[in-house]
């Protein structure tokens, strides 16, 4: 009974931990830029497909891929903000709404042009597949791996954040643009970097969500409304919050269907209208 | 009487505005003219009655969207939801034994309205990017809720053989499209001439003054929470007419008359045609619908290139939709010197 | 510019009276529509001298149901392939229309101008059940044969008389899951399908005969159609203890993430097996799911290693056709191209004209050796009645097959 709960609570954590990855981009362009970008997923499913073409074609080990996605999706996002997203940043929301679903079916159509329609798979490697016996509990080696290298991610981020220089010059970013560049912070350069970090996890989240969420080309569409809730719900810019909105999501989901399957998507959408009504800003808001 | 003359459209700034003028709720030249493409559309195009019906529909639809989202500022991707609720209601109206279809409609709407007007509350408070959020909540938590309850809806596999009475007592929904145009023509004329109304009343002056600026609401006394309120209410009900004619004319309702594509697609179609102008949705629902046919043979693999690339393009070059695009037109022409 | 009123009005009656004037003078016959580059070939505008049998090939080829659509049309240029496009004297027409589904209203619509516009003899396709339900009563209203090659819930071919169906139905192919399930050891089962029209079935057919046999099931699960995570569904089944799970989900990317999730919460290693309908091992899919797939039981009525002349004939014609990039062959495109080659033998029979009535008839009564086994149309329900084969996964020469066991023969469509 309790070993049921904790696998199933223990899967929550691991599909919360994984939307969080791809998510976080988002929470952070939002909040930094207010910018919303529904194209977003778009970038964590060019990851996938990149890990795919390098494992297959490249005989790549699946490993290796990651670092590999992370700086090849980085880049994109960096190209693109520059590019594409420079000349919307400063326009309505329903604009912005209208530009990033427009990207996000081009990203569609052409992957479908250069992959196809069907799902993707890959090989994982024997030492990611199969369980792991923890405590008298079952748990999916893979999962374990996810949850790891989240939680590595997270620290990466916080430290990233919160010690250096460049998290003190985003937090300012975020807080007061004018300012901080009054004060001569170079808040361009700030919004790309941090476009590029987002990206490059978003893409590192596709790459490892493939095994869990699966690949095709219509990915962005797919969990396009997961992350735009934990980034509502999280509040724009606030990473811890996305954290939280994350795994809360993953896990009131995956628990919610086991012990009430019938209660399908109820719980999630409904969970995410009384949330926005009682905190508007968000769980944890960073602009004040 | 005169109208005051119309100020050259600022072509400057990079979101043109509808030209201002004060308001007249007059029957122009312009309007036979424009109301007389469908009649001529329904005699040159006898074998395209029924793809016609589903532009005109989707029109009515999207004038709906354009009072929430043009007239009132209140970015909604959920508006589905209340067509869909319209298209079941009118749906199981008539596999119950009501299949008239007028009354019918009167139904869809209402029920459309009073959906509206509980969920108006959650919507009109709060910035943009919640307001968004709650609205497609909404529009997910009805699909859900379709879905779940399939033994009325149907569920996936939808609700068929619509039993619907003849309209008028005289004319039967027939395979050709015929009935099916002309009725759908005749409703969206008369919610055509409903909406200039509104958008032409003090009421609808306000809406756009809250749109424009809905701080400095207060200061002359204007509610601007019933405001949105009745404008979201408004929006909802032709919603709700528009998807009971949809699921009278084809007598057939699925699952997807809720979905987020339906949302998505009316909210491009909105700001194609160009927001807060009462031609908007027309020319937007038609461009759209026409074009998505038209690729959709073509390449029915790729059409979603073409919209992702038109939408892309329509943001970063015509900000104000094609509307918007012959209104600087226009005022580029009036600019030149003679 | 601005007229007085009552002007304005005149000239609006005016325009309107003059354009209902230039109907009553014009009544040209099959006027040209707007141009659809997409058919093949070019439509020539609609004539009375019949020179051409043409068919409507409605399904989704774009959107997340896109395979559906395309294994269909395969099918159809394989049937051509091989054996032509000229019947009984007449060139065959196929014009190919996207739902971009499932939109039944498109669907509909589509049908209409095919039926209205076109002029097409027969309806075929029909990927998806609500798109097959809302195209019936044009069917119907327009005496147009409506050849199903896909959809599979049992209500369909009740809606329209001019319905028949070459696919299968899910309970055709749960039902005997269930006698085979008892007579090979496995008595405690839970279900898992996904909550839909075919899914439902399944799960009555194979509880119906499974039970009847003495059989227990331990536990009933329905799984959303949207579902990314089965972790919640795979750990019930688990608590449940059963010998065998039944799974009912549509061909794609659930039984990918079914197939991932069972295996990665150690339910193979706890001895519990996946016994299935065959969807789960669609032959095109079976290449992305790999090695995990092996060992599995499946009831169907298709395999790509069916051992026969006519399976080896049509999967040559299937890739002459389209070439390597369309995949492996499965059942969406046998039942195409049977769907065609009734199509063929009622214009034999009928020696290139259309008479719908007659059309029925012969499709009634059609058998035929199909690729994957004898078939017959059942002629009360318009059903097809055909073999379903137990299979299992094997490696065959490197590749992975649903390698057949054993058959019944000539089941019938239970749910009537």
């Amino acid at each position: 009974m309790v070993a049921a709960f904790l696998s199933v609570l223990f899967d929550g954590v691991a599909y919360g931990s994984l939307l969080f990855v791809i998510s976080v981009g988002m929470s952070v362009t939002m909040g930094l830029m207010s910018f919303i970008n529904l194209a977003h997923g778009a970038f964590a499913m060019f990851g996938g497909y990149v890990a795919i073409a390098l494992m297959k074609r490249a005989g790549v080990p699946f490993a290796a891929t990651l670092p590999a996605v992370m700086i090849a999706m980085a880049l994109a996002g960096a190209v693109a903000e520059r590019s594409l997203y420079r000349w919307v940043s400063r326009t309505r929301p329903l604009d912005q709404v209208l530009f990033t679903i427009g990207l996000a079916f081009i990203a569609t159509a052409s992957a479908t042009y250069v992959w196809g329609p069907s799902q993707q798979n890959i090989a994982l490697p024997a030492v990611l597949t199969g369980q792991v016996h923890v405590g008298g509990l079952d748990l999916g080696a893979y999962r374990l791996f996810l949850i790891a290298v989240v939680v590595v991610i997270t620290a990466v981020l916080h430290a990233l954040v919160a010690r250096t220089r460049f998290g003190a010059q985003l937090r300012a970013a975020v807080d007061n643009p004018h300012a901080a560049a009054g004060l001569g912070i170079p808040v361009d350069r700030v919004f790309t970097i941090s476009f590029a970090l987002g990206s490059g996890l978003a893409g590192l989240g596709g790459a490892l969500g493939i095994d869990v969420l699966g690949l095709d080309p219509t990915f962005p569409f797919k969990f396009m409304v997961y992350f735009l809730v934990v980034v509502v719900v999280g509040g724009e810019g606030s990473i811890l919050g996305s954290a939280a909105a994350a795994v809360a999501l993953g896990v009131f989901d995956v628990v919610g269907k086991y012990y009430i399957p019938s209660v399908g998507g109820f719980l999630i959408y409904g969970l995410m209208v009384v949330l926005l009504l009682v905190f508007p800003h968000g769980l944890f808001r960073i602009r004040k | 009487m005169t109208e005051s003359p119309e100020p050259a459209a600022s072509a400057a700034s990079p979101e043109p505005r509808p030209a201002p003028m004060l308001p007249t709720d007059r029957w122009r030249l312009a309007d036979s003219l424009l109301w007389l493409a469908p009649v001529v559309a329904y005699v040159g195009f006898p074998h395209h009655r029924v793809l016609g019906s589903q532009v005109i529909i989707t029109a009515v639809f999207a004038l709906s969207l354009d009072l929430v989202l043009g007239y009132a500022g209140i970015v909604s991707l959920g508006h589905a939801a209340f067509f869909g609720l319209g298209a079941y209601t009118a749906a199981l109206l008539a596999v119950h034994g009501w299949g008239e279809p007028l009354t019918g409609l009167v139904c869809a709407g209402a029920i459309a309205a009073v959906a509206g007007y509980a969920t108006s509350f959650l919507v009109v408070r709060g910035r943009a990017l919640a307001q968004l959020m709650i609205t497609l909540g909404v529009g997910l938590l009805f699909l859900e809720a379709a879905t779940k309850a399939a033994v009325v809806t149907g569920g996936i596999d939808g609700l068929p053989d619509v039993p619907m009475w003849r309209v008028l007592g005289l004319f039967r929904f027939d395979i050709a499209g015929n009935t099916a145009y002309v009725y759908s023509l005749v409703v969206a004329f008369g919610a055509f001439l409903v909406i200039k109304r509104i958008i032409h009343s003090p009421f609808g002056l306000s809406l756009r003054a809250i749109r424009e600026g809905a701080r400095r609401m207060p200061a002359l006394g204007a509610p601007v929470g019933r405001r949105l309120v009745a404008a979201f209410t408004i929006g909802a009900g032709l919603a709700g007419v528009a998807g009971g004619l949809l699921a009278q004319t084809t007598q057939f309702v699925g699952l997807d008359v809720l979905d987020f594509q339906r949302s998505a697609a009316v909210t491009i179609m909105v700001s194609l045609g160009g927001t807060g102008r009462l031609y908007g949705a027309f020319v937007g629902a038609g461009l759209f619908m026409l074009m998505q046919d038209y690729l959709a043979r073509q390449s029915p693999e790729y059409w979603q290139l073409w919209i992702g690339l038109l939408l892309v393009a329509v943001v970063l070059f015509a900000r104000g939709g094609v509307l918007g695009g012959f209104d600087a037109v226009r005022a580029w022409l009036a600019r030149r010197p003679r | 510019m601005l007229f007085p009123p009552a002007i304005r009005a005149a000239i609006a009656t005016v325009g309107v009276l003059g354009v209902l004037a230039l109907t009553a003078c014009d009544k040209k016959p099959g006027d040209k529509p707007a141009a659809q580059a997409g058919d093949k070939p070019a439509a020539p505008p609609a004539d009375d001298a019949k020179t051409t049998i043409k068919i409507g090939l409605i399904a989704p080829f774009s959107g997340p149901f896109a395979d559906i659509g395309k294994q269909i049309q395969y099918g159809v240029k394989a049937y051509l392939k091989e054996h032509g496009d000229t019947v009984a004297g007449k060139k065959i027409e196929v014009l190919v229309r996207d739902t971009t589904g499932p939109v039944p209203e498109v669907a509909k619509r589509l049908a209409q101008e095919l039926v209205v516009r076109d002029k097409v003899d027969f309806l075929a396709g029909f990927g998806l059940t609500p798109e097959a339900l809302a195209v019936a009563p044009v069917a119907t209203e327009s005496k147009t044969p409506m050849i199903i090659m896909n959809a599979a819930t049992a209500i369909i071919t009740t809606k329209s008389p001019y319905i028949v169906r070459f696919s299968m139905t899910l309970p055709q192919i749960s039902a005997p899951m269930g006698d085979w399930a008892n007579k090979n050891g496995i008595h405690k089962v839970a279900t898992l399908v996904a909550d839909y029209g075919p899914g439902i079935d399944a799960e009555a057919a194979f509880i119906k005969t499974f039970t009847a046999g003495g059989g227990q099931v331990l536990e009933s699960l329905r799984v959303p159609l949207k579902n990314p995570e089965f972790s919640s569904f795979i750990q019930r089944i688990k608590d449940a203890k059963p010998e065998a799970v039944f799974v009912f989900v549509p061909a794609g990317e659930q039984c990918i993430t079914f197939m991932k999730s069972f295996h990665e919460r150690g339910l193979a290693e706890a001895g519990i097996k996946i016994i299935a309908t065959g969807d789960l091992t669609d032959d095109h899919m079976l290449p992305t799911i790999g090695d995990p797939a092996l060992g599995i039981v499946t009831t169907f009525h298709y395999s790509v290693a069916h051992d026969s002349p006519e399976n080896k004939a049509f999967l040559k014609a299937y890739t002459d056709a389209n070439g390597s990039e369309a995949g492996q062959a499965n059942f969406m495109s046998v039942a195409a191209y049977d769907g065609m080659a009734a199509i063929f033998e009622v214009e034999r029979k009928l020696g290139g004209t259309m008479d719908a009535d007659k059309a029925l008839e012969i499709l009634k009564h059609f058998t035929a050796t199909s690729p994957r086994g004898p078939i017959a149309i059942d002629p009360e329900t318009r059903n097809v009645i055909q073999s379903v084969y137990v299979r299992r996964v094997d490696k065959v020469n490197g590749e992975l097959r649903n390698v057949e066991l054993s058959q019944f023969d000539n089941v019938k469509d239970p749910a009537k």
